[in-house]
C-alpha cells in the first residue's frame, strides 16, 4: 500500500483496521501463540535429532538435498533476530501505545525514519531473504511431513510454495528498499 | 592400485575408537571394496595383528549387511550397496576413510560392525501380516492393479541396510519404516492391520532413539534401492490417519 505513492493514506487506512479490528486482533494472538509453538518445537527438534547422533563422522561430504533445507534452524534464528528487531520498531511501540494512550502512533511518518538507516535496511533485507529460503523449504516440507501430498498434487503445490516464497519476502524486503531509495516520498 | 587406508578401529561397544592407517598396495580396480578389506585382512593376520571387523553376507547387494561409511557418503561414492562398489570407482593412490554408520540407535558393536537390531526391533513391532491357517487361497482372487502392486514392490525392496539413517543428518530412520509401512499398506493383505502397524512401528522408531525426518531427501539419495520420499509421506499420511481413527489406545514402545 506504500506503493501506491499517496502520502501513507491507503497505508494509515488499513493500519488503522489492522491495529483495531477485534477479528484481526484474536488472529494476531493466534498468531503470536503459532510463532511460539513453531519456535519451541524447532527447537526441541533440533535438540532431539542432535542426539540422535552422538559421535559425528570424520569425514563428511557433501550431501544430496539443498543447503536451506539443511539450515532451518540457521535461518529460523535469523528470521527471529529480524522479527524481534521489526517487532521492537513498530509492534511493540503501537501496541504499547494503544494500551496506554489509547492512541495509535505514526506508523507511516514511522517507517521513513527508521528506514533512513542503511544498516537497518539491510538487516530487514536479509530478514527477507531468510524467510525466503525458510519458506522454500518449509512449504512443500509442511505437505511432505503431514503426508499431504500426492503426485497429481505435487506441481501445484512446488509452484505455489515457490511463488509464494519468492512474492512473500520480494514485497517485504521492497518497503524498505523502497523508502531507502525514496521512490515513496 | 596402490591404496591409503584410513579405518575406524574400536575395540568394543564402550571402548574409544580412533582412525588407523593401512596401505594396500597391490589392489585389482576389480575387486569388490569387501575383496579389498579382505585382502588387507589376510596381510594384518599374516603380521599377527587383529583383522579389520566388517559387516558382510551375501555380497550380492541384496542382503544389506555391509554397511561402512566410505569417503563420507553410505557405501562409498556410488548409489549401491559396499559389496557391489568396486576399486575402479577410485584414483590410484587415492586416500579412503572408512567408518561405521554413526547414530545413537545403531552402536558401534566393534570397528565398522554396528548393531541395527533397532530395525528387527521396528519390524517386529507391525511390520507384517498375520496369517491364520487355513486353506491357500487362489492367487488370483485378489485383484491388485498393476501400478500399485508395482508401488508396493518398490517399498519393497528395501533391504534395510540402515544407509538412510547413516546419510540423514539427523539420523533419522523414515526411509527404513516408510518402506516397510508402505509395502504392505498399499496391499489389500496388509489393510486390516493397517493402522497399529504404523502406530506401533513408529512408536518403536522413536523409542530407539531415531531422529525426526527434516525432508532433506539425502536417505533417497544415498539408498542403494533407490526408494523414494514418497514412502515417508505415505507412512506420515498412515501415521497420522492411525492416530486419529484407531480403536487402539495404547501404544508402547521400547522394550
Amino acid at each position: 500500500m506504500i506503493f501506491l505513492n499517496d502520502q501513507g493514506v491507503t497505508f494509515t487506512h488499513w493500519g488503522h483496521f489492522m491495529g483495531t479490528n477485534p477479528i484481526i486482533r484474536t488472529l494476531e494472538i493466534g498468531l503470536i501463540i503459532g510463532f511460539l509453538a513453531h519456535i519451541v518445537q524447532g527447537l526441541l527438534l533440533w535438540r532431539a535429532n542432535h542426539a540422535a547422533r552422538p559421535v559425528k563422522y570424520g569425514v563428511a561430504k557433501k550431501p544430496a538435498g539443498t543447503w536451506y533445507s539443511r539450515s532451518m534452524g540457521l535461518l529460523g534464528t535469523l528470521l527471529l533476530l529480524f522479527l524481534i528487531l521489526h517487532t521492537v520498531h513498530f509492534w511493540i511501540p503501537n501496541r504499547a501505545n494503544q494500551f496506554i494512550h489509547g492512541e495509535e502512533l505514526p506508523l507511516y511518518q514511522m517507517m521513513f525514519e527508521i528506514f533512513s538507516n542503511p544498516w537497518i535496511v539491510l538487516i530487514y533485507v536479509v530478514g527477507c531473504i531468510s524467510l525466503f529460503w525458510h519458506l522454500l523449504h518449509g512449504f512443500a516440507s509442511a505437505f511432505q511431513s503431514l503426508g499431504l501430498n500426492h503426485q497429481k498434487y505435487n506441481g501445484i503445490i512446488s509452484f505455489v510454495g515457490i511463488a509464494f516464497s519468492v512474492i512473500v519476502p520480494l514485497i517485504f524486503s521492497l518497503m524498505p528498499i523502497a523508502i531507502y531509495f525514496e521512490w515513496i516520498n | 592400485m596402490k591404496i591409503t587406508l584410513k579405518v575406524w578401529r574400536q575395540k568394543n561397544r564402550d571402548s574409544k575408537g580412533a582412525f588407523k592407517t593401512y596401505q594396500v598396495d597391490h589392489a585389482s580396480p576389480d575387486m569388490s571394496f569387501l575383496e579389498m578389506i579382505d585382502v588387507l585382512n589376510t596381510d594384518l593376520i599374516k603380521k599377527g595383528e587383529e583383522s579389520i571387523a566388517f559387516d558382510h553376507d551375501c555380497r550380492e547387494g541384496i542382503c544389506g549387511m555391509c554397511s561402512m561409511y566410505i569417503n563420507g557418503h553410505p557405501h562409498g561414492p556410488l548409489q549401491t550397496t559396499t559389496c557391489q562398489l568396486h576399486m575402479r570407482s577410485f584414483k590410484d593412490g587415492e586416500t579412503i576413510t572408512v567408518e561405521p554408520w554413526r547414530a545413537k540407535a545403531f552402536p558401534v558393536v566393534k570397528d565398522l560392525v554396528v548393531d541395527r537390531s533397532a530395525f528387527d526391533r521396528i519390524q517386529q513391532a507391525g511390520g507384517y501380516v498375520s496369517v491364520n491357517t487355513g486353506g491357500v487361497p487362489d492367487a488370483n482372487e485378489i485383484p491388485i492393479p498393476k501400478i500399485v502392486a508395482d508401488e508396493a514392490f518398490d517399498a519393497a525392496a528395501c533391504i534395510g541396510c540402515g544407509a538412510c539413517v547413516a546419510a540423514c543428518k539427523n539420523a533419522s530412520a523414515m526411509l527404513f519404516v516408510g518402506a516397510k509401512v508402505s509395502q504392505l499398506a498399499l496391499l489389500p493383505q496388509g489393510k486390516p492391520e493397517r493402522k497399529q502397524r504404523a502406530e506401533r512401528m513408529v512408536a518403536q522408531m522413536d523409542a530407539e532413539g531415531f531422529g525426526s525426518c527434516t525432508n532433506t531427501g539425502a536417505c533417497e539419495a544415498e539408498c542403494p534401492k533407490g526408494i523414494s520420499v514418497t514412502n515417508i509421506a505415505r507412512l506420515n499420511r498412515e501415521y497420522l490417519g492411525a492416530m486419529l481413527t484407531s480403536y487402539q489406545v495404547e501404544v508402547g514402545g521400547g522394550e
